[in-house]
């Protein structure tokens, strides 16, 4: 084998670089869409690789629920001192008061379709022309079929049969007033994969990725963290279980996996032993119908 | 570990879906909750197995009509190899799917239907394989428990489909007969075919050559954009951030800046901030030259010594995509790597039948899916080298100007 081999995860890594410089190169005002979770810190990581020693040509955008995981809140706020990048936070809570928007109800009432609003003005707000996401392509069925730069309308819409043709590693990121552009740096990589870079690049993540007793209710198979943002009902078991999260988004709509791994190495060896897929486990959004991503991506959605 | 990007050619009828599906579901790729969604359709659909071919409709409207609609991407790896499936119809109104998903792809599988052999549409199929010079192909002959996993059938196909690669001029050619339903020859050989004497189709797959594919003796590198800290301890700092499209660069190398022509020399090159002493194909780096030149996103920097063409007109096979017809003297965007400058399609010299080769000169306009020569002429010069000879330097698209979608894809001849 020639010394002048890029191994998988080189090839990903200078792939992603690669997006995102175009980003910064083609658009005026892009910002990184920041959620705290692996994903987007895996983001963050590359931007470094991608721009440093300058600063990032865009801030980190995050939205926040208001029901999110505080360690992951924490951490949020300890990696963006570290780097000294500019974060801007916006709450969906506010969002809900401004435009007397409808809250879900039930045992796990879930903001998560709220954000597409919050995510929308944001947009308005900060006139951002360009979105990095840490979107993958592996997570979902309708990701699977979008662009690596996704034009959306001025309503943030997707619309899967009208994407541009994207041929070799040639972006277009033109549009025209009132559109912007959904950027996904690591669209090729899987679940695997991130977690192999993670290894490879020693990132830091939030403590809940790895194995830690929580206090948790089993629904339907699925383990929920007890917090305040959910409903509990008198037939509600409460167990301390150890556990970690594969997915982190807000405490209404993730669920925790029975895991005793508490490192990287024990992270990896369960994933590559594990017969569920990421959102199936651990996503409560997801089950609603077989086309629920595709429906919130057409509505504005990441 | 590296990775392998592929494309898989076939209809519907063909059993590309289920060949995908096989792939994913015999490497253990897919996993329990996938499998229960599936299901759980294959029922709704009252055909009684599980119709593997479920896995890759990733759209509402696909799921309902049973069609593909776009390209979409699929993952699996094995120990040796991550693989990213690029599976695009192969209906002659989706050329362009096609086109799109090969453009990446360092190898394709052309599925045959055992019973009906090599026809109209494996031609298109090779056409396209061959125009976009992919490197690799895999002729699956599908289906093989249909014919009674006739050794005669497969023997006449393979004879038949050597001619085509042959015309084409299809360099790596490689025959398998497989059953995708059955899941004959696609991770584990089977007995059933114990005449056929070669690997399995994901043995294949994980053995394919891939580091010659990798051009590292043409220098190409285009500037994505221009690092400059606003600090003061970094005041002189300069960095050209961008990928080494191909070749390897070093400390020291005498290069050109195109299309200025302006002569420099590097002085570093760094990734993530750290020096390193050379830079070669497929990375993402930053270069620093000795002198302080102009240089913006777009510009290319190359050995002085190994320069690409640098030209304002040239021909260009050229796959059309858009619902509005291409006319000769419109004006659009073209696009190579990180260069965009505006351009004219002068004239269309002929339009080429994807299932026959034939050609018509002259044609008056290009609709959605035609193949053309064109030639285009630029408003200033852009760096490429034929696409033949590099692939990664040589493809541009077309964008157009008041819409912003991107209308067309050439090869640059």
């Amino acid at each position: 084998m020639s010394k002048y081999h890029l191994d998988y995860l080189g090839q990903l890594e200078s792939e992603a670089i690669h997006i995102m410089r175009e980003v910064a190169g083609q658009f005026e005002r892009p910002a990184l869409l920041f959620s705290g979770g692996k994903d987007s810190i895996t983001l963050v990581h590359l931007a470094l690789k991608a721009f440093r020693p300058g600063k990032f040509p865009f801030p980190l955008v995050h939205i926040d629920t208001g029901h999110n995981f505080p360690e992951a809140l924490d951490f949020r706020d300890k990696l963006v001192d570290e780097i000294g990048e500019k974060l801007i936070v916006r709450n969906v809570g506010d969002t809900i008061k401004e435009k007397k928007l409808t809250e879900q109800k039930g045992k796990f009432a879930s903001r998560n379709a709220l954000q597409t609003y919050t995510l929308l003005d944001i947009i308005e707000e900060f006139k951002f022309d360009a979105l990095i996401g840490g979107a993958r392509r592996d997570e979902e069925k309708a990701r699977a079929k979008e662009r690596i730069f996704s034009v959306r309308d001025e309503f943030g819409q997707w619309n899967p049969k009208l994407q541009r043709p994207e041929l070799w590693n040639i972006y277009n990121g033109k549009i025209t007033k009132g559109e912007n552009v959904r950027a996904f740096p690591i669209s090729n990589w899987t679940e695997l994969d991130i977690w192999n870079y993670i290894q490879r690049e020693k990132i830091e993540l939030p403590s809940i990725y790895f194995a830690h007793d929580r206090e948790v209710i089993e629904h339907e198979g699925q383990l929920v963290s007890v917090s305040d943002f959910i409903r509990l009902d008198e037939n509600d078991v409460i167990t301390t279980k150890k556990v970690r999260y594969r997915t982190v988004g807000d405490m209404t709509c993730t669920a925790a996996v029975e895991s005793n791994a508490d490192d990287i190495d024990g992270i990896i060896r369960e994933i590559i032993a594990t017969k569920t897929s990421e959102r199936g486990e651990t996503r409560i959004d997801d089950k609603v119908s077989e086309a629920a991503m595709e429906d919130r991506k057409k509505g504005g959605y990441f | 570990m590296d990775i392998l990007r592929f494309i898989t050619a076939g209809s519907v009828d063909d059993g590309k879906s289920t060949l995908i599906g096989r792939l994913l579901y015999d490497s253990k790729s897919i996993l329990i909750d996938q499998l229960e969604a599936i299901e759980k359709q294959s029922k709704n659909k009252l055909n009684g197995e599980i119709d593997l071919a479920l896995l890759t409709d990733g759209l509402r409207a696909e799921r309902e009509q049973g069609i593909t609609i776009d390209v979409a991407y699929k993952y699996f790896s094995t120990p040796k190899r991550k693989f990213i499936i690029a599976d695009a119809p192969g209906h002659i109104q989706y050329t362009r799917n096609m086109v799109t998903g090969a453009s990446n792809s360092e190898l394709a599988i052309i599925l045959i239907d055992a019973r009906n052999g090599v026809v109209e549409q494996t031609r298109r199929h090779s056409i396209i394989t061959s125009l976009l010079n992919i490197p690799h192909v895999i002729v699956a002959i599908n289906k093989m428990d249909l014919v009674d996993y006739s050794e005669d059938v497969y023997n006449n196909i393979v004879i038949d489909y050597q001619e085509v690669a042959q015309s084409l001029g299809l360099k790596d050619v490689k025959y398998i007969p497989i059953s995708a339903l059955k899941g004959d020859n696609i991770v584990e050989k089977t007995e059933k075919l114990s005449w056929y004497g070669g690997e399995s189709l994901l043995h294949l797959l994980e053995n394919v050559q891939l580091d010659s594919d990798v051009n590292l003796t043409n220098g190409r590198f285009s500037v994505q954009y221009v690092i400059r800290p606003q600090a003061e301890e970094l005041h002189d700092y300069r960095g050209y951030a961008g990928k080494v499209i191909s070749g390897v660069y070093r400390k020291g190398d005498k290069i050109v800046v195109l299309p200025s022509g302006i002569e420099s020399t590097i002085k570093a090159i760094e990734i993530g901030g750290q020096e390193i002493e050379e830079a070669y194909a497929l990375q993402s780096v930053v270069l620093h030259l000795e002198d302080d030149v102009d240089i913006s996103r777009g510009d290319m920097i190359v050995p002085a010594n190994n320069q690409p063409s640098l030209e304002q007109e040239f021909e260009v096979l050229l796959c059309w995509m858009d619902n509005k017809p291409l006319l000769p003297g419109n004006k659009y965007y073209l696009q190579t790597n990180s260069r965009v400058v505006r351009s004219v399609v002068k004239g269309i010299e002929y339009k080429l039948d994807v299932n026959t080769l034939q050609k018509e000169y002259s044609p008056e306009k290009a609709g959605l899916n035609d193949i053309i020569k064109a030639t285009i002429k630029t408003a200033s010069p852009i760096a490429f080298d034929s696409y033949k000879k590099l692939r990664q330097n040589g493809g541009a698209i077309l964008i157009d100007e008041t819409s912003s979608v991107t209308v067309g894809a050439c090869m640059i001849q």
